[in-house]
């Protein structure tokens, strides 16, 4: 079954040459990304317990920016319509201008300070997942170093697996906290908010989300990977998990 | 092949290329040598320029190598100063109790680990002196590892991790689809190529991993407890393949393992205890021993 003659023919090569000292070692970024992808879709446990952290994050933040574009919407059309009925003078109208600026501005300011918040602790759990999920491949890293790895391919894969986690988990995440914000103020201001609001920033605020998503889990991500990648092979073969 | 004389002792060594001490007498053998023709002169730890051939006699060898490990306030000692010449092409065990050092002796030569004292050579070049790059290219292209407990990356097929390391030395896609099936089927899995590990029995995740260090044509397979998880026939068929392809090909093979079976395969058995050397045996010797064992007990 086992064709040795053929086989030792087959590994002749260098064992008769000799040894020269190199430099030249590769992990083109195809190969990378294909190998990281399928550490996602084949580890869909531990992918999931990442994303999931993403997605709460990004939802979050995203349930956010909806409420703030609907209310603009719903203000903008108030502001029309209240201009139509009642032409007033500018001396009347500041002093209820400036109560409603003072009240946009400490309310902005309570949103940021929510937003911060929420991706901070969303970046704690990602980096704490994607450290749980580094600890338990220890052994897999130190046979990818013994196989020739170094430590960068390391650190590029777990950064591209994180990264491609991160987009998926903000657009499942963007998705679902736009969606609830929407419904819940279609129910509490009838279903035309949908209309009155501004879909282009709206638009512009998804994106931001999803870019966000994506370099929180990078960031994120750093640490344990550069952890993982600068073990040396023999300590990394002999971890127990 | 040339024979050359040591100038002080009169020994005589067979010789591909370069030593430059005499195995016996430790005396400079460099001008016999150049005499010889044979001489190339390299700089120890720099990065061979040349495309020449550069051969030593011994592939692996360690001076005084140390290994302390720190558990918390004690120091344990791994390894209390081992000195090893291994030749080019040959069939080495080393043997010895678990906790002897043998695993830490084997990290070191393969560089997966630093010795706290000492040095490790491998054709010359000593391994304290390479960068991170030189050091993954030493383990990828020129040696191949096997594991007790095979260590195949268990997301990839059989046939994927073959190709890791050629993926690693920059082979081209097809290069490396067509010689990673090939290595499969001729350690006979060569119906199994998309199979993932946990779908093959020990034996055969034993053969990919065996598949796996041959990925890039090395000099030497460092092979730690190969038969340690498996039952005794396929431990056997591992051995065969190992020795079958230390003698066609002349890869050197060094395995760690506490298997008596390794003994008929191997050249030379080193017996470590308690981080030190303590007897070589040729297996010539052996063959000696056990026959005149029998012959006492006969008469």
């Amino acid at each position: 079954m086992i064709d040795a003659k053929r086989l030792a023919k087959a590994a002749t090569a260098t064992a008769v040459e000799g040894v020269h000292i190199q430099r030249q070692i590769t992990l083109p970024w195809k190969d990378a990304a294909r190998i990281s992808i399928r550490n996602v879709t084949l580890r869909l446990g531990r992918a999931a317990i990442t994303g999931a952290g993403v997605v709460l994050g990004i939802a979050f933040l995203m349930s956010v920016w909806t409420g703030k574009v609907v209310t603009e919407g719903l203000e903008r059309e108030q502001a029309k319509s209240a201009f139509s009925i009642t032409q007033v003078g500018e001396g009347e109208t500041a002093p209820g201008l400036e109560e409603m600026k003072q009240e946009k501005q400490s309310r902005a300011a309570r949103q940021a300070w929510l937003v911060v918040m929420s991706l901070l602790v969303c970046g704690v759990g990602i980096t704490n997942s994607m450290l749980m999920s580094v600890t338990e491949r220890f052994r897999e890293i130190g046979t990818m170093k013994c196989l020739g790895a170094l430590d960068s391919f390391i650190v590029r894969l777990f950064l591209i697996e994180s990264v491609v986690l991160g987009f998926l988990g903000s657009v499942v995440g963007a998705l679902l906290g736009h969606v609830i914000m929407l419904i819940v103020f279609m129910i509490r201001e009838g279903a035309s908010v949908a209309a009155k609001m501004n879909w282009l920033h709206m638009g512009e605020y998804f994106v931001l989300a999803i870019g966000l998503g994506c370099v929180l889990a990078f960031v994120a991500a750093v640490a344990p990977a550069v952890r993982a990648a600068q073990m040396p092979p023999a300590a990394a073969l002999a971890t127990e998990v | 092949m040339a024979r050359i004389e040591c100038p002080e002792c009169h020994y005589v060594i067979e010789t591909t290329g370069i030593v430059t001490v005499c195995p016996e007498c430790k005396a400079d053998m460099t001008k016999a040598m150049e005499e010889a023709g044979r001489v190339e002169r390299r700089v120890r730890g720099s990065i061979a320029k040349d495309d020449s051939v550069t051969t030593h006699e011994f592939i692996v060898r360690t001076k005084g190598l140390k290994k302390i490990y720190r558990m918390g306030e004690v120091e344990v000692p791994a390894l209390r100063g081992v000195d090893l010449d291994i030749r080019r092409g040959e069939y080495l065990s080393i043997m010895g109790p678990s906790g002897s050092g043998k695993s830490t002796l084997f990290n070191m030569v393969g560089g997966l680990d630093k010795p706290s004292e000492g040095t490790c050579f491998i054709e010359e070049v000593d391994m304290a002196q390479l960068d991170a790059f030189e050091l993954a290219w030493l383990r990828c292209r020129k040696i191949g590892y096997i594991f007790q407990s095979f260590n195949l990356i268990p997301v990839m097929t059989a046939l994927e991790n073959v190709t890791l390391p050629m993926i690693f030395a920059g082979m081209s896609t097809d290069e490396m689809m067509e010689r990673g099936r090939m290595l499969l089927e001729l350690v006979g899995l060569g119906g199994r190529l998309h199979h993932k590990p946990f779908e093959l029995s020990g034996g055969q995740q034993q053969r990919v991993a065996v598949a796996r260090a041959l990925a890039n044509s090395p000099a030497i397979i460092l092979a730690d407890e190969p038969t340690g998880n498996l039952d005794l026939q396929t431990g056997k068929e591992i051995i065969d393949l190992l020795k079958e392809l230390n003698a066609e090909s002349g890869v050197t093979i060094i395995s760690a393992t506490h298997d008596l079976k390794m003994i008929d395969a191997s050249d030379r058995i080193v017996h470590i205890r308690d981080g030190e050397i303590e007897r070589i045996e040729l297996r010539s010797e052996l063959d000696l021993q056990i026959g005149h064992l029998a012959g006492a007990e006969g008469g």
